[in-house]
């Protein structure tokens, strides 16, 4: 069943705040096999110029999970999970992500259309501090496979 | 700061990130399901994977992209030196369940030198021959 393109244009805000924690920039650091002294010991973090432990650039998929919202959980998407697989992903981060931070995200449904016979959804999030800087915008597109309407006019039976 | 930092200075278009070998295992799937949050079913169930017509459990592509993203932090010295990454999933990364595991191979070429000391870089990562980032490219911030 293809997606429900009503939902172009929706935004959602992830809910409560995010704490972006010490443990958890070690625990996936530590989990990326990444052991840069400023994502572990607040000391050298410190002394490379940064006022808390750095998250590596893909930390806040974190988020994703830990504050889901948006509108996959939405039944009327129409999306089914087993059919998604994750087509792209970037990162822009506006200033590096630390420790300490306490963040909230903003997702807007961006773009949805065919790919073939695919769908893909494209979900462009803002994730600012509690106190409203800019911290990332994370742009997000699934694919969601083998849901695109079909051509009726194809004159296929199969 | 590491002492083999590279330098904005040092580096042209064209220069290399030297190919680096990633061994994935299972137990790192594990692990970063436990730090993501991302515990869907597929990256740790070999049963469910086969199940659901997968060649076997997969490594989440937000795993490869980070282990492609440590070839970048590593090279400038500093993970928030990465201030722009992105990247298309072209190709799965199965994770057999056994003392190998699956390897990436993860190179960088500079593509373009930008203002301010930051660098264009495209980052390629191959699961043997067989590319799974497409397009992967981010800016570096350099010293």
């Amino acid at each position: 069943m293809p997606l429900n393109r009503e939902f172009i244009g929706r935004a959602y805000e992830s809910s409560p705040p995010f704490e972006i924690g010490r443990e958890l920039v070690r625990h996936f650091s530590t989990a990326i096999g990444d052991a840069s002294p400023v994502s572990h010991d607040v000391d050298a973090a410190r002394a490379a110029g940064h006022r808390d432990l750095v998250a590596p650039p893909t930390f806040l998929t974190t988020l994703t999970f830990r504050r889901p919202s948006g509108p996959m959980g939405d039944p009327d998407l129409g999306l089914d999970y087993s059919r998604v697989v994750h087509g792209e992903q970037r990162f822009e981060l506006h200033r590096p992500v630390y420790a300490g931070d306490v963040v909230v995200a903003t997702s807007t449904v961006a773009e949805i259309r065919d790919v073939g016979r695919n769908e893909m959804m494209k979900i462009v999030s803002e994730i600012t501090t509690v106190e409203g800087e800019r911290l990332a915008t994370a742009t997000n597109t699934m694919i969601s496979r083998g849901t695109a309407a079909r051509d009726e006019t194809a004159g296929s039976n199969a | 700061m590491s002492a083999t930092t590279v330098r904005y200075d040092d580096v042209e278009v064209g220069s290399e990130i030297p190919a680096r070998e990633f061994p994935i295992q299972r137990w790192q799937l594990i692990q970063y399901a436990g730090a993501s949050g991302d515990f869907n079913i597929i990256h740790w169930n070999q049963r469910f994977a086969t199940l659901v017509g997968l060649p076997d459990v997969i490594a989440h592509g937000m795993f490869t992209m980070a282990t492609a993203g440590r070839l970048l932090t590593e090279w400038a010295g500093d993970p928030a030196a990465v201030v722009d990454y992105g990247v298309r999933f072209s190709a799965m990364v199965p994770v057999p369940d056994d003392d190998r595991g699956a390897t990436l191979t993860i190179r960088g070429t500079v593509e373009e030198k930008l203002d301010g000391n930051r660098v264009a870089v495209a980052v390629d990562a191959r699961l043997g021959e067989t590319l799974v980032l497409s397009q992967a490219r981010a800016v570096v911030q350099l010293t």
